[in-house]
């Protein structure tokens, strides 16, 4: 079910730096150094990206020595994909209606054919 | 049965794309977003969901509103315009959720283009930002699909 966690997981992403990074994290945990490397960002503009995922529940982190390394969190992930199908799956049943809807409409027509002599079924 | 799989995914920052295949014309396609008593049976989300206000006056400048109710008290609706109608191909128009509050507005590209013997259909939205763009698929889609184009819906 929806939930402000998920909105947040949402917000979060809409930031393209903030993708790029849960890209990066896809391929494995990363330090900040390693993560801020491909961006023209200081590192602690790259932090306030983190601080951001991390409050969406989409990474973690762990303490290794005088580093925090940052990973992936599935369970975050999992929730948006989960919401994801979900409206996927509203517009396809949406969707699947309208193919009635044009079946009928379909049957409706050829009716109005059969109804009117002067119309010339070209089909 | 036919092939008739929707993709849904985001393009850039600020749109989502969504294609259907169906088994009909552009025409009937066309007919079936903009006249108000085919709308009414189709766009309505999950199940148990009805719209029984469909204003869909389908001209330049003319008005679209929605309302949706599950009959046990939970009801929203949309406003929008029409801003360009190419008949058969393609609508262009604008539309809000009223959450009650409007979301911001989403322009909505749909085109019909016939192949083989149905139509492929290219429903294009634009969000004015990626933050709006997250926040539909987060929340007014869930209200709008309730949730159904979203709904969007790349939007994703």
């Amino acid at each position: 079910m929806y939930t402000s966690s998920l909105d947040a997981a949402f917000a979060a992403l809409a930031d393209p730096t903030r993708r790029a990074i849960l890209a990066r994290l896809a391929a494995g945990e990363a330090t900040v150094t390693q993560l801020a490397e491909p961006f023209e960002f200081t590192q602690p503009a790259i932090s306030q990206h983190l601080k951001v995922l991390e409050g969406a529940g989409l990474i973690a982190s762990r303490v290794d020595g005088t580093k925090r390394p940052r990973r992936l969190v599935g369970a975050g992930i999992e929730a948006m994909d989960e919401w994801l199908a979900m409206v996927r799956e509203a517009m396809e049943r949406n969707y699947d209606r309208l193919d009635d809807v044009l079946a009928a409409m379909e049957i409706d027509k050829s009716k109005e054919r059969k109804r009117d002599d002067d119309d010339k079924d070209d089909t | 049965m036919t092939m008739t799989k929707m993709t849904l995914k985001t393009e850039g920052d600020t749109h989502v794309l969504v294609t259907r295949r169906f088994a009909a014309s552009p025409e009937a396609l066309y007919r079936a977003h903009t006249e108000p008593k085919l709308i009414q049976k189709w766009l309505l989300g999950p199940e148990g969901w009805t719209m029984p206000v469909c204003i869909s006056d389908a001209q330049t400048g003319g008005s679209i509103r929605y309302e949706w109710t599950d009959g046990k008290g939970g009801a929203f609706h949309l406003t929008g315009e029409f801003l360009e109608l190419e008949p058969y191909s393609r609508i262009l128009h604008v539309e809000r959720m009223h959450l009650p509050d409007p979301t911001p507005d989403n322009h909505v590209e749909t085109r019909f283009d016939a192949e083989g013997a149905g139509t492929l259909m290219t429903l294009r939205m634009t969000l004015p930002d990626a933050r709006t763009r997250a926040v539909m698929l987060a929340s007014g889609m869930e209200r709008g699909m309730e949730a159904s184009y979203v709904r969007l819906d790349g939007m994703i």
